[in-house]
């Protein structure tokens, strides 16, 4: 009896959620563009449904509700729906699209993406080799094999994601960084930028005439095609032609220069933007909060290194290490134990709602969401491990955590580099007098 | 109007619906091999002889300023912008047949490019709702261009045609539907080139 109950609360919030996510589709993703394919949005609404409903059993795990065998089956099926999800259906149907969209392959495409689909099957399945995740107890084609190969996937990506948001973050939101925009350099760019508008057309209204008198001359000006017409040009090239080729480069170089300007004179305004906005209060606001930031991306980039260098996997979650350390340094009386379990599950909340939004800005979903499952096994307390090591099979954890630290730092320290060079580049070229 | 002999129009419309296409084919009367996104704005040229057949006969060129982007642009693209919308003296606002959405947006262009040009004599509508009384005294001839006629099946065609005139009379403008990747749309002689002299002659005389 309890077992009904307990399947149509999840099945009302699935359909919830799947309700959610066709909204969110339409409003935010596809905003200015029609929709001529409703699979797309079927499949994602269905993916973001079930990945929910896989967040919503570790809350009521965490939480105790509901009744303990019905969450083992629902969590069971949960995870064999997405995998069943995330490696059949969408690489199948992203080659489907992919195919059909070639013009050639038209006729025979669903031959075609079912190769397509069995070779990502097989570059998949290779992805597994060289690192150590079976366990010798399991056989081919288990469930833990699949979340195996997905976990790596979606730990790189993520990690790549966080490495890259932990450097980006404090630099968007920092005034620091910002360099000074006067109206005048707005003005000056502005200025070159329709001067080079101006030489384009001109050059252009030459090449126009040009090409009108050899029209009306006789001479035909027809762009050399094939192999015979390559050796033709070569001979025999009317005069009003190569005047026309340099006229032609010419041109081609001042596009590419008014481009570039355009650029520019974008990232001025943007920038001038951001100066205004952060003497706004929600500007200084959130200038606090990217010094914070900045401090917390420096830590955790410092103890991906410390984990890396001494070989060691975090064992103890850092809010409970937090607290102990606070307690011991104020003195107080504190039971540490009742108020960590409360606050890691605040934590844990935080990271579902973060992750969740960040999943629905990249597009990255189903194996984020696995890997989401895999990392928040670190930050919770001993007891609630136990149950996700049962459902998910021995995983070899510690080799997913050793694996983020390395892509975490790496992402990390490359976009500190990209953002440095980026950074330097700019100014250099607005200081010229 | 600025300069001597210089008329230039503006082809606005969202990213992906094929005005560059449109400008090369109008320009070179050829068809557009590889076309690329287009980053700020790019310019070609069209020459058009006014009262051609007439004593007056003149030659003039026109300049077809080709400007990307989206109407959902963040706010330091569509100032950037800005800067191309001055003294424009005509706009060629272009939608995708096959996508609504375009065609709905073309509204926010239509404001977008000429609130930076209008006197302000009466109160703006800043919100990006659609007010027909702008248009009514707006001097700059506009020409709706329908593109990617190829894409639509044959028995779609009508619903689609009819909205497209709704569009072009909201507008007050003339209206062409035309693929372009066919040169054929534009050939001497066609109804639609018929209508594009039309509106040249409009604007020289506006001019």
């Amino acid at each position: 009896m309890s077992f009904l109950i307990d399947s149509s609360i999840m099945i009302t919030s699935q359909i919830l959620f799947f309700g959610f996510g066709w909204l969110f589709f339409m409003r935010q993703l596809f905003k200015d563009y029609e929709v001529r394919q409703y699979v797309v949005q079927v499949i994602f609404s269905v993916t973001f449904a079930f990945s929910c409903t896989m967040f919503e059993l570790i809350i009521f795990e965490i939480l105790g509700v509901l009744n303990s065998s019905s969450r083992y089956f629902h969590w069971k099926m949960n995870l064999c729906v997405i995998l069943l999800i995330l490696v059949f259906m969408v690489p199948f149907y992203i080659g489907y699209f992919i195919v059909s969209n070639i013009r050639l392959l038209h006729k025979q495409r669903l031959l075609f993406s079912c190769l397509l689909w069995l070779t990502f099957m097989y570059f998949f399945w290779k992805l597994g080799d060289p690192f150590p995740i079976l366990s010798p107890k399991h056989g081919i084609l288990s469930i833990e094999q699949l979340i195996s190969r997905v976990g790596v996937i979606g730990v790189t990506l993520m990690a790549l994601l966080s490495g890259f948001g932990a450097v980006n973050c404090p630099y968007t939101y920092m005034s620091y960084f910002l360099r000074n925009v006067t109206d005048t350099d707005i003005l000056a760019l502005e200025r070159r930028l329709l001067q080079t508008m101006d030489m384009i057309i001109s050059k252009k209204k030459r090449m126009a005439m040009t090409r009108r008198t050899m029209f009306q001359k006789g001479e035909v000006h027809n762009r050399p095609s094939g192999f015979w017409g390559m050796i033709k040009s070569v001979t025999t090239s009317a005069p009003g032609s190569e005047n026309l080729t340099l006229i032609q480069q010419e041109v081609d170089a001042l596009e590419e220069l008014s481009r570039q300007l355009f650029l520019e004179t974008a990232d001025l305004y943007a920038t001038k933007e951001r100066i205004e906005y952060s003497k706004t209060f929600k500007g200084k606001y959130f200038n606090f909060l990217g010094y914070f930031f900045s401090i917390y991306c420096v830590w955790k980039i410092f103890m991906a290194t410390i984990n890396i260098v001494f070989d060691r996997v975090g064992k103890t979650d850092p809010v409970t290490r937090g607290i102990e350390i606070t307690v011991n340094y104020l003195g107080i009386q504190f039971d540490v134990k009742f108020w960590s379990q409360h606050i890691s599950f605040i934590l844990v909340g935080i990271i579902i709602v973060t992750s969740i939004r960040g999943l629905l800005i990249t597009l990255t979903k189903g194996m984020y969401f696995v890997s989401s499952v895999l990392l928040i096994r670190m930050s919770m307390p001993l007891e609630y491990r136990t149950i996700i090591t049962e459902v998910l099979g021995e995983l070899q954890f510690n080799f997913y955590h050793r694996w983020f630290d390395v892509i975490f730092l790496v992402s990390a320290l490359s976009s500190i580099l990209f953002l440095y060079l980026a950074h330097k580049q700019a100014p250099e070229k607005h200081m010229a007098p | 109007m600025a300069s001597l002999d210089r008329v230039k129009v503006l082809v606005l419309g969202d990213s992906g619906v094929g005005k560059s296409s449109l400008v090369h084919l109008l320009c070179q009367n050829q068809v557009l091999g590889n076309p690329s996104w287009t980053v700020g704005c790019s310019v070609d040229v069209r020459v058009h002889d006014y009262k051609e057949g007439t004593p007056e006969e003149k030659t003039y060129y026109i300049e077809l300023w080709d400007v990307g982007g989206s109407v959902g642009s963040a706010s330091s693209v569509k100032s950037t912008r800005a800067v191309f919308y001055n003294s424009v003296n005509g706009i060629i606002l272009v939608h995708d047949l096959t996508n609504k959405k375009s065609s709905q947006n073309l509204y926010r262009w239509s404001l977008e490019a000429l609130n930076r040009d209008l006197v302000p004599t009466g109160v703006l509508v800043t919100n990006g709702d659609y007010d027909r009384e702008q248009f009514a005294d707006n001097q700059i001839p506009l020409l709706v261009i329908g593109t990617k006629l190829d894409q639509i099946h044959e028995n779609k065609r009508h619903e689609v045609l009819t909205r497209t005139a709704f569009l072009a009379e909201d507008f007050n403008a003339e209206e062409i539907n035309l693929d372009c990747t066919n040169p054929r749309y534009l050939a001497a002689g066609s109804s639609n080139a018929v209508k594009l002299s039309h509106r040249e002659e409009i604007l020289f005389k506006r001019w």
